[in-house]
C-alpha cells in the first residue's frame, strides 16, 4: 500500500477531485503583494547576501510597511530610489547605480552577495538589470558576486520574487561533476528549525547527500547537475524548477510538506527515489508521524467541519487546502491562488474535493460578494482585508503569517492548525460585540 | 539616486489616499500595479481602520503595457463608480503610471461621468505623502469652492470657522479634533467643518461659509487655508496648541478671531501639566538632555514644551519634513542648536549618537534607534505604528494634550530618587543593569525596558526577523581601559553608562592618555560637568 493510499480519505469520496476543475479566472484589481515582499524572509534566509531594490519611494515605502513596520534600523536590504534627474537624464543611471553600490559595500563590507532586484520604475524605464549586474560582478567578484531578478509588481506576485532569485541563482551554482553520486536539493526557503529537522530525517534515512536552496550562505552555493534531484518545499517555484532543469537536474513530483500526511508523502517521494526501503522510512517516519496526529488532535475539534474561503496570496492556498480538508476535516468553500501552477499542484489537488472553487488571479470586489455569500466560517485572507472582514463579524487568518511562519514538516504540523483554529476559538473565547 | 533602508514619508499618492481615507462620499481611483495595493493595510492594520480605504487600483500588469492600459484605467474607473457610488472621484497614477503617461485626468474625463472628477498630478519621484496629502487636500477644496462667491456673513451674531488638516493615519489626530472642539465650544464658536477626517465633498463645498479658519496641522491644511485666505477672506490661525502654554495661546489667538472674550474658558479649562512639573518630585527633571526629530509641527512644538514646561534641555531638534525646514531652523535657532533636516534615517541615529540624550522624542525611527542605544524615548510625530493609536483618549493638542505630554514624555524616564539609590548601591545584588525600573516593571519584556508608554507589539511581530544590531553594543568590552576604570564605569548605572564611556574615551584621545584609569574616569567626569 502506498503512502498516498494510507492518507485519510476526502471526506466527499466519489466527488471528481479538483485537479479537473476549472479554474475561475476574473480580470480586475488584485489585492495582492508584488514579488519585492519576498525579500523580508529572502535577506534574513541568506545571511552574507544584500538585496538592493532599484525602484522608486512606493517600492522603499511597501518594504517597510509589509516587513513588520520599521522594526529595525539596518536590515539587509535597502532601495536605490530613482528620482527626477535619473529620469530626466540628467544623471547617467548606471553610473548612479554603480555609485551607490560602491557606497553601499564600503560600508557594508561583509555583503558576499548583492542581488538587484528591479521593479516596476525600473522595468518600464527599461534599466537593464542583468547587464548592471553583469558589470558591477566584474567589477567586485570574487568578495562579492553580484546577481539580479524582477521583483516587479508588474511580472510578479508575492512569493514568485523568491521564485526568479532561486531561477537566478541556478546559474550561479557550481557544476557538479559528471560521475558525482544522486544528490538531494530541497528548494525554497525553509525557517532554519525546519531545515535542521529534514536534514535529520534525510540523514536517517540514509539520504545523506543533502542541499538546500536557497543556502545559509550565498558564498557557499550547492553544487548542481544531471544527478542532482530536486524536492520542492514551496509552491512557488516555477521559474527556479525550470532554471535547475536546465542545469539537467530532475524534479521529484510531490505534495507539499504541510501536515502528517503531506510531509509523509513528500519525504516518501524523496525515500523512493533514493532507494530507501519501505520498512527504514516506517521506523525513521513513525515517532513524527504519531508526534504530527497528536499536536493535530488538540485542534481537530476546532476546525472539523468548519468552512475556509482562501483569498489569493502566495501559491501556497491549494496545498494549505489540501491539509485543512484532509487532515482537520475543514469543508474548503474557495481556494483563490495569485498563479496556479498545475503540475506542482496536483498532488494536493487530487485530495480536495472537485465541487469547490479553485479560483485564479482575481477581481477582489467581485470576490468579496462572494465571499460574503458563502458566508465562511475563516476567511484566509491578506492584510487589507482582515480588519475590514472582522468589523463584519467574520473570521479571518492573516495569509501572510502562513508564509513567514514555520509550518513544514511533522513537528509543526500542531502549529499549522492551530494558525486556523486560534481565530476561531478566539471568536468562540470574546464576550465583547463589535 | 538615493539610497534609503526606511523612509519617513511615502510617495506622494499615498498622501492622496490618506485624504480619500479620511472623508466619506469621495473614491480615488490609482493607476498602479498590483503591488502597491500594500497601502490598503496602512489604514486596516496600523489605524485599525474598520473598512477599506476608499481606493480603487488599477492593478496593471506587464501583458497590459504593450496594449491598453488606458482601457484598464478606464474600466476600473467606471467599475470603481458604479460599485461605491461616491459623490466625487480623484484620480490619479502612482510612480509606475506615471512613466507610462496614460494621463488619468483626461481618461476619466473623457467618461463623461456624473459625478465630479478630481485630477491629481503628484510627480512620484520629486515629491513625498505630506506634500501629497497637502496637494490633494488643495485640489479638492479648490475644486469644490472655485468660482464660488464671497459668502454673506453679515447676519451673524457668533463668528464661525472651520478647523482644518486632520486626516487619517495622522498623529493622535482622532483624538486632537475632540479637544480642540471643546475649546471651540468653551469659547462658544461654532464650527462649520472639520476637514478632512470626517468629512464629505459637500461638506467641502461649504468651508467657505466659516468666518475664520483654524489650522490644526500646516503640513496638510497650510496650502488649502493660504487658498481660502486668499480667495474668501477667511483668516487662519498659527497657532498650534501643543503644550500648556500654546494652549493658552491659542485660545486668545481664537478668541480674537472669533471677536469673543477667551476668559472664562480659560477659567473653566485647564490642565495638570503646569503643577506636576513645578512639584518638588519633577526636580530631577532639570537640565534632562532631549534629541527632538519629527514633523515640523510636532518637532517645534516638543521643543517649546519641553524648555519651558518640563525644564529639559533641547540638545537636538530637526524634522524630516524640507517644505518646512525654515520653522524649524527659527526654532533651533532659538533653542540654540543646529536644525537638523534630513530624511536619512541613518544621519538622525548619528545625530542621535552625537548628542548624547537623555530622552529621545521622535518617530517609530527614532524610537527603534533609542531603543538599541537604550535611551527612555516616546514618539511624538508620524511615520506612525499600531500602537501610535491608543485604544485610550490620548490626544497632544490642547489642556489634556498637555497632561498626556507630561506622562508620556517623563514617565520613560527613571524616577528621581531610583536613579539616585542606583547610583549609590550598584553593587546590590538586585540593582542589576537587567532590573526594571520598579514604574516600568509592569510594563512588558526586557526588550520593552525603554519603548515609549506603550508596549512593542507590531501588528506583523510574528513575521519580523530579527535585526542587525550595528550600532556598537552597549556593553562592549571598552578597550584601553585598566581592570580598576573597567570596574569603576561598571558602577555607573546603565542609562548613561554609554555616555560616561564616550566622554572619557573622547577625553583621553584629546589627551593622548592611555590607558584609560580610575583617575580619567573622573578627570573627564569633572571636565565634562556630568
Ligand atoms: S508594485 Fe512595483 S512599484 Fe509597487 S512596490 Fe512593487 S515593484 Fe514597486
Amino acid at each position: 500500500m502506498s503512502v498516498l493510499e494510507r492518507l485519510p480519505q476526502s471526506a466527499q469520496t466519489g466527488a471528481a477531485c479538483a485537479t479537473q476543475a476549472a479554474p475561475l479566472r476574473q480580470r480586475g484589481q488584485h489585492e495582492v503583494f508584488c514579488g519585492l515582499t519576498s525579500i523580508i524572509w529572502l535577506h534574513r534566509k541568506v545571511q552574507d547576501a544584500f538585496f538592493l531594490i532599484v525602484g522608486s519611494r512606493t517600492c522603499a515605502h511597501l518594504m517597510q510597511s509589509a516587513a513588520g513596520v520599521m522594526i529595525f534600523a539596518e536590515p539587509r536590504f535597502a532601495t536605490a530610489i530613482i528620482d527626477e534627474r535619473d529620469l530626466a537624464g540628467m544623471a547617467d543611471l548606471n553610473e548612479e547605480l554603480d555609485r551607490v553600490v560602491d557606497r553601499l559595500l564600503t560600508r557594508r563590507p561583509d555583503i558576499k552577495m548583492l542581488v538587484l532586484v528591479g521593479s516596476c520604475p525600473s522595468e518600464v524605464i527599461k534599466l537593464d538589470l542583468p547587464r548592471a549586474a553583469g558589470r558591477l560582478n566584474r567589477l567586485h567578484a570574487p568578495e562579492t558576486r553580484v546577481i539580479s531578478y524582477s521583483g516587479s509588481g508588474i511580472e510578479t506576485t508575492f512569493t514568485q520574487g523568491e521564485d526568479n532569485f532561486l531561477a537566478s541563482l541556478a546559474a550561479e551554482l557550481p557544476k557538479a561533476p559528471a560521475a558525482a553520486s544522486a544528490s538531494l536539493m530541497v528548494v525554497g526557503t525553509l525557517a532554519d528549525v525546519v531545515e535542521d529537522q529534514f536534514r535529520r530525517l534525510f540523514e536517517a534515512l540514509g539520504i545523506r547527500d543533502v542541499a538546500f536552496l536557497p543556502s545559509r550562505k550565498g558564498s557557499e552555493l550547492p553544487e548542481v547537475g544531471p544527478n542532482t534531484r530536486l524536492l520542492l518545499a514551496q509552491p512557488w517555484l516555477g521559474a527556479a524548477t525550470k532554471a535547475l532543469e536546465s542545469r539537467g537536474a530532475i524534479l521529484i513530483e510531490a505534495p507539499f510538506p504541510l501536515g502528517e500526511g503531506g510531509t509523509t508523502a513528500w519525504l516518501k517521494a524523496a525515500a523512493d527515489t533514493f532507494g530507501v526501503s519501505d520498512d527504514l522510512f516506517e521506523q525513521v517516519t513513525r515517532p513524527g508521524r504519531e508526534r504530527a496526529r497528536a499536536a493535530l488532535a488538540h485542534h481537530r475539534d476546532d476546525l472539523c467541519g468548519r468552512s475556509v474561503f482562501f483569498f489569493p496570496d502566495s501559491q501556497m492556498e491549494p496545498a494549505l487546502a489540501r491539509f485543512l480538508h484532509v487532515e482537520t476535516g475543514a469543508r474548503i468553500v474557495e481556494v483563490g491562488t495569485p498563479y496556479l501552477h498545475r503540475t506542482h499542484m496536483n498532488a494536493d489537488l487530487a485530495q480536495l474535493p472537485g465541487d469547490l472553487v479553485l479560483s485564479e488571479g482575481q477581481d477582489v470586489d467581485l470576490q468579496i460578494a462572494r465571499c460574503r455569500a458563502a458566508d465562511p466560517d475563516l476567511i484566509v485572507c491578506g492584510m487589507g482585508l482582515g480588519n475590514p472582514f472582522e468589523a463584519e463579524g467574520r473570521t479571518t487568518k492573516w495569509s501572510i503569517e502562513l508564509v513567514f511562519a514555520p509550518i513544514q514538516g511533522y513537528e509543526q504540523a500542531g502549529d499549522l492548525a492551530e494558525l486556523f483554529a486560534r481565530p476561531l476559538r478566539r471568536r468562540a473565547a470574546l464576550k465583547v460585540e463589535i | 539616486m538615493q539610497l534609503a533602508v526606511w523612509t519617513y514619508e511615502g510617495p506622494p499618492h499615498v498622501g492622496a489616499m490618506r485624504i480619500a481615507a479620511s472623508m466619506s462620499g469621495l473614491h480615488y481611483v490609482l493607476h498602479a500595479p498590483q503591488g502597491d495595493t500594500y497601502a490598503d493595510l496602512l489604514f486596516t492594520m496600523i489605524e485599525r481602520r474598520k473598512s477599506r480605504p476608499p481606493v480603487t487600483y488599477t492593478t496593471f500588469q506587464a501583458r497590459d503595457l504593450g496594449k491598453d492600459t488606458a482601457e484598464v484605467f478606464r474600466t476600473a474607473c467606471q467599475h470603481a463608480v458604479e460599485r461605491f457610488q461616491p459623490q466625487a472621484i480623484l484620480v490619479g497614477a502612482s510612480c509606475t503610471a506615471e512613466l507610462i503617461q496614460d494621463d488619468p485626468a483626461g481618461l476619466a474625463k473623457a467618461l463623461g461621468l456624473s459625478i465630479p472628477v478630481i485630477p491629481l498630478e503628484l510627480p512620484s519621484y520629486q515629491k513625498k505623502e505630506n506634500w501629497g496629502a497637502a496637494e490633494t487636500f488643495y485640489r479638492l477644496v479648490r475644486g469644490f469652492c472655485g468660482g464660488v462667491g464671497q459668502p454673506d456673513r453679515s447676519e451673524r451674531t457668533r463668528k464661525t470657522c472651520n478647523i482644518l488638516g486632520s486626516t487619517a493615519l495622522g498623529f493622535r489626530n482622532r483624538d486632537d479634533i475632540r479637544e480642540v472642539k471643546g475649546i471651540l465650544d468653551a469659547l462658544g464658536v461654532p464650527v462649520n467643518v472639520i476637514a478632512p477626517l470626517g468629512a464629505t465633498p459637500a461638506d467641502i463645498a461649504r468651508l467657505p461659509e466659516a468666518d475664520f479658519n483654524v489650522v490644526l496641522y500646516p503640513e496638510i491644511a497650510d496650502t488649502a487655508a493660504r487658498w481660502l485666505e486668499r480667495t474668501f477672506k477667511q483668516p487662519r490661525s498659527t497657532t498650534i496648541p501643543i503644550g500648556a502654554t500654546a494652549t493658552r495661546d491659542f485660545v486668545r489667538e481664537i478668541a480674537t478671531l472669533a471677536g469673543v472674550d477667551p476668559e472664562p474658558a480659560l477659567e473653566e479649562l485647564g490642565e495638570r501639566l503646569s503643577w506636576y512639573a513645578r512639584s518638588i518630585d519633577s526636580n530631577y527633571l532639570t537640565g534632562k538632555r532631549v534629541f527632538i526629530f519629527g514633523d515640523a509641527t510636532h518637532a517645534v512644538a516638543a521643543a517649546r514644551v519641553c524648555r519651558d514646561e518640563l525644564g529639559f534641555k533641547v540638545c537636538g531638534l530637526g524634522t524630516y519634513a524640507r517644505e518646512f525646514a525654515r520653522d524649524v531652523r527659527a526654532a533651533a535657532a532659538d533653542h540654540g542648536v543646529e536644525a537638523l533636516i534630513t530624511d536619512d534615517h541613518l544621519e538622525v541615529e548619528d545625530a542621535i549618537v552625537a548628542a548624547q540624550p537623555e530622552l529621545v522624542l521622535g518617530t517609530q525611527m527614532e524610537r527603534h534607534v533609542a531603543k538599541r542605544l537604550r535611551l527612555p524615548c516616546a514618539v511624538i510625530s508620524s511615520p506612525v505604528h499600531v500602537q501610535d493609536f491608543p485604544a485610550r483618549y490620548s490626544p497632544q493638542m490642547g489642556f489634556e494634550g498637555a497632561n498626556v505630554l507630561f506622562d508620556s514624555w517623563v514617565h520613560p524616564l527613571m524616577m528621581g530618587l531610583e536613579e539616585h539609590l542606583l547610583g549609590m548601591f550598584r553593587e546590590d545584588f538586585e540593582f542589576n543593569d537587567t532590573a526594571e525600573a520598579s514604574h516600568l516593571a509592569a510594563l512588558g519584556g526586557k526588550a520593552d525596558r525603554h519603548a515609549s508608554e506603550d508596549g512593542d507589539t507590531s501588528p506583523n511581530a510574528g513575521a519580523a526577523p530579527d535585526g542587525d544590531i550595528h550600532a556598537p553594543a552597549a556593553e562592549a568590552l571598552p578597550a584601553g581601559w585598566t581592570h580598576d576604570a573597567e570596574k569603576e564605569l561598571r558602577k555607573i548605572p546603565f542609562f548613561v553608562r554609554g555616555k560616561a564611556r564616550r566622554n572619557t574615551e573622547r577625553f583621553a584621545a584629546e589627551r593622548g592618555v592611555a590607558p584609560i584609569t580610575v583617575e580619567t574616569l573622573y578627570d573627564a567626569k569633572a571636565y565634562f560637568g556630568r
